[in-house]
């Protein structure tokens, strides 16, 4: 019990040595520093594509963060900065896929299949329920 | 013919000719999943001005190309796959068909001369971009990447990846000779 205790609080302690990808230093107003991080989270490496660059420590993301940090000091706003990005990159750069009419096989997808496997399971349920009572072949009698 | 067998026999089917496709394509070298449609295309070049890296004193400016095609080829000493294209490049600048202009992309100034020295200069001229604005500029997200800019300034293609002589026959020779005139 002492040594599984030890080895949970270990466990924090290697989880606090977690470096930080961004060494950039805050912006002095929190407002920005807020948008600047937030928008970090919206924008997709384009090289490890399945991260943001927020997360991403390849040079391309560095060099993201920075065109990031230089547009919200020159005072754009949220939606100029990521005009900025998409008119470089295309809709891809976004992280959360617009919901637009290209995209909704991608949003769509997800909420068709789960509607489909529920009504498959419906269907097999009620045909199983439709069994007669005594129908008791092994169920029940075999050891598991 | 028993149904629940006919399903995930059909479906296993599709499955195999659906992967046997993907891996045929991904044979030809061109098939790309990473690969990001470029919104630049038919949109007018971004222009720059860098310091040039045969001779630092000297400065790359686009507007000296305006009024006829040019190709902007990405790379850095760091790229493996620049080095793999490296001797096509030499070989197309030999062709002489439209000048090529090197961006060096997040590189280093020495190692980027050597390059160009030991192993040939195919560009009129390398601009050194070493912040890689100008990289995010033209929406270059890696190594290689060679674009057409016509005549007109507008960017007509752009290919993610080394340049081989057949692409160069297959995808830029056509386009070269439309993108002619101003």
């Amino acid at each position: 019990m002492r040594r599984s205790v030890l080895v949970i609080l270990s466990s924090f302690l290697v989880a606090v040595l977690a470096h930080a990808i961004d060494s950039a230093p805050a912006f002095d107003d929190p407002v920005l520093q807020a948008r600047y991080q937030n928008l970090t989270r919206e924008l997709r490496c384009l090289v490890c594509q399945n991260e943001t660059i927020a997360d991403s420590n390849v040079q391309l993301a560095g060099d993201l963060r920075r065109e990031l940090r230089g547009l919200i000091a020159a005072g754009k706003s949220d939606e100029e900065v990521l005009k900025f990005l998409t008119d470089r990159y295309g809709d891809f750069v976004l992280y959360r896929p617009p919901f637009i009419a290209r995209t909704w096989v991608l949003w769509g997808t997800p909420i068709i299949a789960l509607l489909g496997a529920c009504a498959i399971a419906f269907v097999i349920i009620k045909r199983r329920a439709q069994l007669p009572l005594d129908d008791d072949s092994e169920v029940g009698t075999k050891a598991q | 013919m028993k149904w629940r067998f006919v399903v995930p026999a059909v479906a296993f089917v599709a499955l195999v000719a659906f992967f046997a496709f993907v891996l045929k394509r991904a044979g030809t070298g061109d098939y790309n999943p990473h690969a990001i449609q470029s919104p630049l295309l038919g949109k007018p070049a971004p222009q720059f001005q860098l310091p040039q890296v045969e001779d630092m004193t000297k400065t790359v400016d686009t507007r000296a190309f305006s009024g006829r095609p040019y190709l902007v080829n990405v790379w850095g000493t760091w790229c493996v796959g620049c080095r793999q294209e490296h001797d096509a490049l030499i070989a197309i600048a030999r062709q002489n068909a439209v000048p090529i202009v090197g961006i060096d992309w997040n590189d280093e100034l020495q190692p980027a001369q050597q390059w160009l020295g030991s192993l040939g200069n195919p560009y009129v001229a390398t601009a050194f971009d070493n912040q890689g604005k100008v990289a995010i500029d033209w929406g270059v997200y890696g190594a290689p990447e060679t674009f057409l800019v016509d005549a007109k300034g507008i960017v007509q293609y752009k290919y993610a990846g080394p340049l081989t002589m057949e692409v160069w026959q297959r995808e830029f020779i056509p386009r070269i000779q439309q993108a002619g005139s101003p």
